[in-house]
């Protein structure tokens, strides 16, 4: 340990202070948020120290839309994504890395298609095989056409190949079956391609706004975002206070739950290192 | 695999095969049956101004948005694991793009950018500057359309690049200290070659979201004025279930297939050689 | 809470009668957009519940399916799937392409006669522009609405101005803002003396400058359009020069839903918005407000707007039939009446006006007038075949014109020639 120079002093000095306008720039739309959803509407625009606090955005947002039940809605369907997803992406995965078989190639590489050709500009045809499937307004319909992930299959299958082959000979001597092995061996090995694919899911279908726009018709199927986008449109302009108020309302778990959480999350995902 | 391989056929090659095929058909309407017109789609695309200026917008939209969220969450990154004061705070900060959906904060961003009385204009006018219709001129409204996209994206990709260098060693910063390297030219030969495989991973999702990321647009600009603030996804959206013209909105959805397809072998063979130098 | 209420009632008759009136009950699925805010779904909701209640033949699923785009493509993406709602209330102006699309009916085959008359021929006639064609009635005028003028009168005041008159052609309109204009010490504007919003679809209120210039933009069969008569050149000058010329309107595009908040916060002293604002500038203008019609040019003149129902083709006939009773119903002055009180929509037609809600309404707050006044000068609003197609190319070119891009004249020819192609399967 050497004690710090001058230079280097001024040089974290910046950094700091290039860290903190950053993010102090980055927390505005969420600052603005709380500012509107906690004062009454003649303050949107109106930023004065001592202006009166309300919940009464709060009130009218939850009496003007079921935002519980979109939230659940969103919940079913994120988790029921990623669940089908870490299940079928497995399964896939470890049957291209590990087996060969003939046409195995030409598999892979349809399956490599969908990197590119994501389910998200197929909406007009996948809206009338929903409908052969009678599926239209569900939830499994919003989720279903991303279960197959490419990008599920394709992060997996890399970490599985850099997996050495003699850990699962190993294993198989000892009389586990294939499955065995890729349940004890293959998927702890794999956490953190798991971790990090997850989130990219999880953020995408929370996000996910025009194919559920298009597939759900009922309070009952409809995501947050879409319950959002229906509640904000209106003849008599932007009301930010409330809908600001049902944004919070709705997000507002998920960023609580990074606040009390960010450390166990960021250390579990940073111990499971992603490559 | 094979509930997997099902899905993906149902879902991918089904609908893209069938898409490729209607853009040779025209659109059925009402009791006029869809016909085989040949490449007369593709003829009207050509000639079709609105396309050439989404393709072009899409275009500055990828050509900022891409390397900018990139270069801003790998900055996030560096200075989130430096232990600078208040990291928790940062890291929450840099953080709160993700959680928040695009569609319901894309209202913010409208006040922001809103002339007049919009949080921009306020903090211009307090220097006395003119106001300015950010959203309602064609030379700015692209570039306030992609200042939303940036934000979003960069705080989400900072978590992986933060989880990358966490797994680089810190005998590694004292070796190089040690033997007298500067801090530029630490990142520049060991940081930065270290952190290409996420950066491969990072960029394929960024090439992916500056074609897919247009919630925004449905609720700030609508794609205006005069389609300045168009891009390929939302013109694809708006020809198929605006103008009910399926037919060409399949046409559409081929080109960009083959422009995600033209962009993934030049990353393929542009990263390369790189990845493999760890 | 009264909704729940009649909701359970509802289902309590339904359960009463069981299965004996179940095999005979005819399901509907009912699609309505909102584009006033919550409480309107619940007024609908509320009075469609009140009419299964009376009447347990019939099941209604009213369906908010959100702003009326979103309306519109689900009803024409289940249309299209075979899977229709039984009725919508969807734009008056997607006609044409509901037509084309062969997905709806007209009202005609299931209305008596004496029906056609009474309640068909007892709306305003503006309205039925957009719901009629080749002789047939296919949308019946529900949620409609037209814009208007809304002035702060303080700010006339303030300006020397007669704070209760408002501007009353369009030389008027220029001379109030050019007083209503506010510049600070360095010569930026502070307020602006008026605000037409023309982001999105610029087409509509500029319907409110074509029509009294005297021009009339598409033919009833809607297969024809006038986007670059000398009248419409003139209108599009009109607008442009408010921000180029006289300096009184912000120049760009301008946003519809930041419009009432400019107008509440100063930063405009008139703006032009539909109708179904009253409620909400009367609830939050902090200053005195009056409500005017357009102004006038070679005559008076106002666009309409707003949704229809319409009579969706793939269903029984049962099913049709009993979808026209509850529009009946639906539309009849005394629902009319609670609807357009709850809303700010314009009620369709004279008699809805003449109900005692309305009367006292009204009484109460004479600015709801003005729109039905301004009924007499209304024209349709822009709607062909090809409506999406068509309404984008002359938006774009008016977004052009604005922009200062192209001049008025340029943009317009540009919109005319793609609109003639663009119609020229339909002639």
């Amino acid at each position: 340990m050497f004690r710090p120079t001058l230079t280097l002093n001024y040089d974290r000095v910046l950094n700091t202070l290039a860290a903190w306008l950053l993010a102090l720039f980055w927390l505005l739309p969420l600052a603005y948020a709380g500012w509107t959803a906690f004062h009454p509407a003649e303050y949107e625009t109106r930023f004065v120290p001592f202006a009166p606090l309300t919940l009464e955005n709060f009130a009218q947002a939850w009496s003007e839309a079921p935002f519980a039940r979109y939230f659940l809605n969103t919940m079913i369907l994120v988790t029921g994504i990623l669940a089908a997803q870490f299940t079928l992406c497995t399964l896939a995965a470890f049957s291209f890395a590990r087996f060969t078989f003939p046409g195995r190639n030409i598999l892979f590489a349809l399956v490599l298609i969908q990197l590119l050709v994501m389910p998200d500009i197929l909406i007009v045809e996948n809206y009338q095989t929903m409908r052969r499937l009678d599926l239209i307004d569900t939830i499994a319909a919003i989720g279903l056409p991303y279960v197959a992930s490419a990008f599920g299959i394709f992060l997996l299958r890399q970490t599985f190949m850099t997996i050495p082959k003699e850990l699962d000979e190993a294993a198989r001597i000892e009389g586990c079956s294939y499955l065995g092995i890729l349940w004890r061996v293959y998927i702890p090995l794999a956490k953190p391609t798991f971790l990090a694919y997850g989130l990219v899911s999880v953020s995408h279908h929370w996000n996910n706004f025009v194919w559920p726009l298009i597939i759900t018709n009922s309070v009952e199927t409809r995501p947050l975002t879409v319950g959002l986008s229906i509640f904000a449109v209106t003849d008599a302009g932007i009301q930010w206070s409330v809908i600001n108020a049902a944004t919070l309302m709705t997000s507002g778990p998920l960023l609580i739950a990074f606040l009390l959480f960010q450390r166990q999350f960021v250390q579990s995902f940073m111990r499971a290192g992603i490559k | 695999m094979t509930p997997a391989m099902i899905l993906l056929i149902t879902f991918t090659h089904y609908p893209a095969i069938q898409t490729i095929i209607n853009s040779f058909f025209s659109t059925a309407r009402g009791r006029r049956k869809s016909v085989f017109i040949g490449w007369d789609n593709y003829q009207t695309l050509l000639q079709d101004d609105v396309f050439w200026k989404v393709l072009i917008n899409n275009f500055w939209y990828a050509v900022w948005t891409i390397p900018l969220s990139i270069v801003l969450s790998l900055a996030m990154a560096l200075w989130v694991n430096d232990k600078l004061k208040g990291r928790g705070f940062l890291r929450m900060a840099y953080f709160t793009p993700t959680v928040l959906p695009l569609i319901a904060v894309a209202n913010i961003w409208l006040f922001f950018y809103t002339p007049g009385f919009g949080l921009i204009d306020q903090i211009r006018g307090l220097f006395g500057l003119a106001e300015q219709n950010w959203m309602g001129s064609p030379d700015t409204a692209l570039y306030a359309m992609i200042a939303v996209a940036i934000w979003k994206e960069a705080g989400f990709f900072m978590i992986f690049y933060l989880a990358a260098l966490q797994t680089i060693s810190p005998t590694l910063r004292e070796a190089a200290s040690i033997e007298g390297a500067s801090k530029f030219y630490y990142f520049h030969r060991v940081l930065f070659p270290l952190l290409m495989p996420t950066t491969l991973f990072v960029s394929i999702n960024a090439v992916i979201n500056s074609f897919r990321l247009v919630d925004h647009i449905f609720v700030m600009t609508e794609g205006g004025p005069n389609n300045a603030s168009s891009l390929l996804l939302f013109y694809i959206y708006k020809v198929a279930f605006d103008y009910w013209d399926t037919a060409y909105a399949a046409t559409l959805t081929v080109v960009m297939i083959a422009l995600l397809i033209f962009l993934a072998i030049g990353q393929f063979f542009f990263f390369d050689r790189r990845v493999h130098y760890k | 809470m009264f909704s729940n209420i009649f909701k359970t009632a509802g289902a309590a008759t339904v359960a009463a009668f069981g299965f004996a009136s179940h095999a005979l009950a005819v399901d509907l699925e009912f699609y309505f957009p909102v584009a006033v805010g919550g409480a309107a779904a619940d007024t609908i909701e509320h009075l469609t519940a009140e009419y299964v209640a009376a009447n347990p033949g019939v099941n209604i699923e009213a369906i908010y399916a959100g702003s009326y785009s979103d309306a519109g493509q689900k009803a024409l993406t289940a249309a299209r799937g075979g899977n229709p709602p039984q009725i919508s209330v969807l734009l008056s102006t997607q006609m044409f392409t509901l037509i084309d699309e062969d997905v709806i009916v007209p009202f005609d085959d299931f209305v008596s006669e004496e029906d056609k008359v009474s309640w068909i021929g007892g709306f305003y006639p503006s309205f039925m522009e957009n719901s009629q064609t080749g002789g047939k009635t296919y949308g019946i005028p529900f949620q409609r609405s037209t814009p208007v003028l809304y002035w702060n009168k303080a700010a006339f005041a303030e300006a020397g101005l007669n704070p209760d008159v408002a501007p009353a052609n369009w030389d008027e309109m220029v001379e109030f803002a050019m007083k209503l204009t506010k510049k600070d010490a360095n010569g930026d504007v502070t307020q602006w003396g008026v605000r037409i919003p023309s982001a999105g679809f610029p087409y509509w209120l500029f319907q409110g400058l074509s029509t009294p210039a005297g021009a009339i933009l598409a033919n009833a069969d809607g297969n024809k359009v006038n986007f670059n008569g000398p009248k419409v050149v003139e209108a599009l000058e009109y607008l442009v020069a408010l921000s180029a010329d006289h300096g009184v309107m912000q120049p760009g595009s301008i946003e519809w839903g930041t419009t009432p908040k400019a107008f509440f916060e100063g930063e405009t002293a008139m703006m032009w918005t539909t109708t179904g604002n009253l409620t909400n500038v009367r609830n939050n203008a902090p200053f005195d407000f009056g409500v005017a019609m357009l102004p006038a040019k070679e005559r008076r003149g106002a666009p309409t707007g707003g949704g229809n129902f319409y009579l969706f083709k793939d269903s029984s006939d049962e099913q049709k039939q009993a979808a026209v009773d509850f529009v009946k119903w639906i539309t009849a002055p005394e629902q009319a009446a609670v609807w357009s009180i709850a809303t700010g929509y314009v009620a369709p037609s004279p008699a809805a006006w003449e109900t005692e809600e309305m009367k006292a309404y009204t009484a109460d707050f004479p600015p709801a007038l003005v729109a039905r006044d301004q009924l007499e000068f209304a024209v349709a609003e822009l709607s062909t075949y090809e409506n999406g197609k068509v309404t984008q190319a002359f938006n774009d070119a008016l977004a052009a014109a604005i922009a200062g891009e192209t001049s008025a004249k340029e943009a317009l020819d540009e919109a005319q020639a793609k609109a003639e192609r663009i119609l020229k399967p339909y002639q």
